[in-house]
């Protein structure tokens, strides 16, 4: 695990619950949770098991029905630039070109020359060079997370949140995306939290797999991967942990009436 | 016969233009997509001008296409048409100005604030239902057969269509697109400028498009009415003049005026709108 300078984020007894028409959901209960400086997270669950609602909550979208999260030791209230984001779709402004979307990120208060130095520079992070001009329809899928995740780093955040951003991907770019995720997250030393559903993805790319159980959204098991990067998906060791993690899953479908309500 | 089909020739080709927004897809044959929207119109002519040259239909009623053509060249060349078509413009031109930018404020402010939608929901739903040609006698009585009642009522044409699609547009901004903004700590102004302005710019296009037509419809009505040039001016003004050829000269370049003012908002909003394919 690689440490900086940053500030880790800990999240403390948080609970989550949503009001419906038909009564109260609760999505989250009792999640407690530290993330450190530099560190990779992954986080694993079914659909539905609120993994996509705590990333809002940690980001601002959402507000926690109680508990609290600490970035360093500011308590998150709301959205703010030191927490960075990127979706499962690119989310891109189509009326602006590559160069204008990746300047949406940058503070206002930014005088323009650094805006167009920061712009350039995380253009090239991401290996996007010559598509500039481009606008966001003239990328492909994986091109257009590309562009985000340049967006979403422009600021240099504390923590960069990653929310399924592969999952509308084809398995080919989805495996490219891995890599080059892991690289810029080597380059740049950002804390990453990244939530998805696929169990090879969390293993390949996280220091520890959050694995969560569905409704209500609780913390199962926090499994460590420590193998050294880059990681061999058909490895002793990874097959292993993948065992572990899928055994988690199958376990609880045994019990499909473990509902809160 | 001969200038009928160079006529026709010259205008056709734009309307089958007009008529596709994309690229056609499923055209095999060129010929075919540019020789079928000229087909039936040209058989159209033909028929009209047979029967003419038969005397079946009255030239006093309905001169043959060839006549027409005829008035059409010579009022072209003594600049008569060109003035009242002129003038016409103009007035189109200031009322769909005044028109569509009080649309767009409005528009803009009922979309973000749902108070004043609140405050104009009344108001706006009695207004909306009255036909345009109502407002010309009142206008008249207000201000006079002058310039300002016809241009009033143009401006009130197009302020309607603006004002809905610009409310419609404003709606329909992704929220998705409101989130990234709000994650990006942007401030009002930005989040207006940058995300829900853009996202709407599409629909007030449709806008300006519906109200530009609307502006030139109008500005015909309020000259039918009460006008000493113009082209609806020119209309009526020919009617009491027993002049058919005239008559029909002023409806078809109202017609064709039409075309080309469609064609060029199409062709600045393909400009300005190439990230909305």
């Amino acid at each position: 695990m690689s440490v900086n300078s940053g500030q880790a984020l800990s999240i403390s007894r948080l609970s989550k619950q949503f009001t419906i028409n038909t009564g109260t959901v609760q999505a989250l209960t009792d999640i407690n949770l530290r993330v450190e400086p530099g560190e990779f997270l992954s986080i694993v669950g079914a659909s539905g098991c609120g993994k996509s609602t705590l990333l809002r909550i940690i980001v601002g979208l959402d507000s926690e029905s109680s508990g609290e999260i600490l970035l360093g030791d500011q308590p998150v209230r709301k959205p703010g630039v030191d927490r960075g984001m990127v979706f499962q779709e690119a989310r891109l402004l189509p009326w602006l070109t590559v160069s204008d979307n990746i300047a949406f990120g940058c503070r206002s208060e930014t005088p323009s020359a650094e805006r167009s130095r920061l712009v350039r520079e995380h253009i090239e992070l991401v290996g996007l060079v010559g598509f500039e001009k481009a606008y966001p329809h003239q990328l492909s899928g994986g091109m257009q997370q590309r562009v985000s995740i340049a967006r979403a780093l422009v600021n240099c955040p504390k923590v960069l949140l990653l929310d399924e951003p592969f999952g509308a991907l084809d398995a080919m770019t989805r495996i490219n995306m891995q890599q080059e995720v892991l690289r810029i997250w080597e380059t740049e030393k950002t804390t990453m939290i990244l939530v998805t559903h696929d169990i090879d993805e969390a293993i390949y790319l996280g220091d520890r797999v959050v694995v969560m159980s569905n409704r209500p959204g609780t913390i199962k098991k926090i499994v460590p991967v420590q193998l050294p990067r880059p990681r061999d998906r058909s490895d002793y060791d990874f097959v292993q942990i993948r065992k572990e993690i899928y055994t988690e899953f199958f376990e609880q479908t045994n019990k499909p009436f473990a509902y809160a309500i | 016969m001969d200038y009928i089909d160079t006529n026709t020739g010259n205008d056709i080709p734009e309307a089958a233009v007009i008529s596709e927004k994309a690229q056609p897809v499923t055209i095999t044959r060129r010929g075919g997509y540019f020789l079928l929207p000229l087909f039936v119109p040209v058989m159209l002519l033909v028929i009209w001008e047979l029967l003419s040259r038969k005397g079946i239909i009255k030239p006093t009623i309905l001169p043959p296409p060839s006549d027409i053509w005829l008035v059409f060249f010579d009022m072209l060349k003594s600049g008569e048409l060109l003035k009242h078509l002129t003038v016409s413009l103009w007035r189109v031109i200031k009322g769909f100005s005044a028109g569509s930018l009080l649309g767009l404020v409005t528009g803009v402010l009922i979309g973000l604030s749902p108070r004043v939608e609140r405050a104009l929901v009344l108001i706006t739903g009695l207004l909306r239902p009255i036909p345009i040609i109502a407002w010309v006698p009142v206008l008249i009585l207000w201000m006079g057969i002058d310039e300002a009642s016809k241009i009033t009522v143009i401006a009130i044409g197009s302020f309607w269509p603006v004002l809905l699609n610009v409310v419609h547009g404003i709606r329909n901004t992704d929220k998705k697109y409101v989130e990234v903004a709000t994650i990006f700590e942007k401030n009002r102004w930005t989040l207006l400028t940058k995300v829900v302005l853009p996202s709407a710019l599409p629909s007030i296009f449709t806008g300006i498009r519906i109200g530009i037509g609307i502006a030139w419809m109008s500005v015909v009505g309020a000259e039918l009415i009460a006008a000493s040039a113009g082209v609806g001016y020119m209309i009526m003004y020919a009617r009491e003049l027993s002049q058919a050829d005239v008559m029909l000269v002023g409806v078809i370049s109202i017609g064709i005026t039409g075309l080309l003012i469609d064609y060029a908002i199409r062709r600045l909003e393909a400009r300005l709108l190439k990230w909305n394919i």
